[in-house]
């Protein structure tokens, strides 16, 4: 039986952006209908162009950043949606804030999305926050 | 019957090498076999998990040389 998952991705750090697109690959590739909101610090990634590499918070992450085996969040994210048809939906606020139109985020990504949508849409689902 | 398609999946890690079998098995015919090279020992677990919970079939699962070997047929 296939499960409905939203997640939050708030943080633009990069073990939190590798936990959240390993569960959003996986959920998504098992058959589980997965939604995903990108909002402040975790959305620059998904602009085109955008290269600053996201920061470490520990260990772990300085091992991943080391090891050319680990896949990207952005990779993972891209499986979500080609491979389990997740959506990966943009903050509407933190596009406003940041200045972007939907054609400068990557194709990946579905249409803005507010809060009070994306809370709806969540309704009955198990909500993870990253 | 054909050889299986072999994925190397080598010296990726989790969830790489899974995703790596999926994008093939997306691809792949009803019949088809898939065989999955993987060092990355969680693979020996969830790639079974994954074929039984989306109704693939697991041919065979084995280690030879530090590399698991992972025989899977698409079902459907």
């Amino acid at each position: 039986m296939s499960r409905k998952i939203h997640i939050v991705c708030v943080s633009g750090t990069r073990e939190k952006l590798q936990m959240a697109a390993m569960i959003a690959s996986v959920a998504a590739a098992s058959g589980d209908e997965v939604s995903v909101f990108f909002s402040m610090n975790a959305l620059p990634y998904f602009v085109k162009g955008y290269a600053t590499a996201a920061p470490v918070e520990g260990s772990f992450g300085v091992l991943m950043q080391e090891d050319g085996g680990v896949p990207s969040f952005k990779q993972l994210f891209k499986y979500a949606a080609e491979l389990g048809d997740a959506r990966l939906l943009p903050c509407s606020m933190a596009i406003d804030l940041l200045k972007v139109s939907t054609e400068e985020l990557d194709p990946e990504l579905g249409p803005p999305t507010g809060l009070t949508r994306f809370l709806s849409d969540a309704e009955g689902a198990q909500m993870l926050t990253f | 019957m054909s050889e299986p398609r072999i994925i190397d999946a080598r010296d990726t890690f989790c969830p790489g090498p899974l995703m790596e079998l999926i994008s093939y098995m997306k691809r792949a015919s009803v019949g088809d076999e898939l065989e999955l090279l993987s060092t990355d020992k969680g693979s020996v677990n969830d790639v079974p998990e994954w074929i039984a919970k989306v109704g693939h079939e697991l041919i065979s699962s084995e280690q030879i040389d530090n590399v698991w070997h992972i025989k899977v047929r698409k079902a459907k």
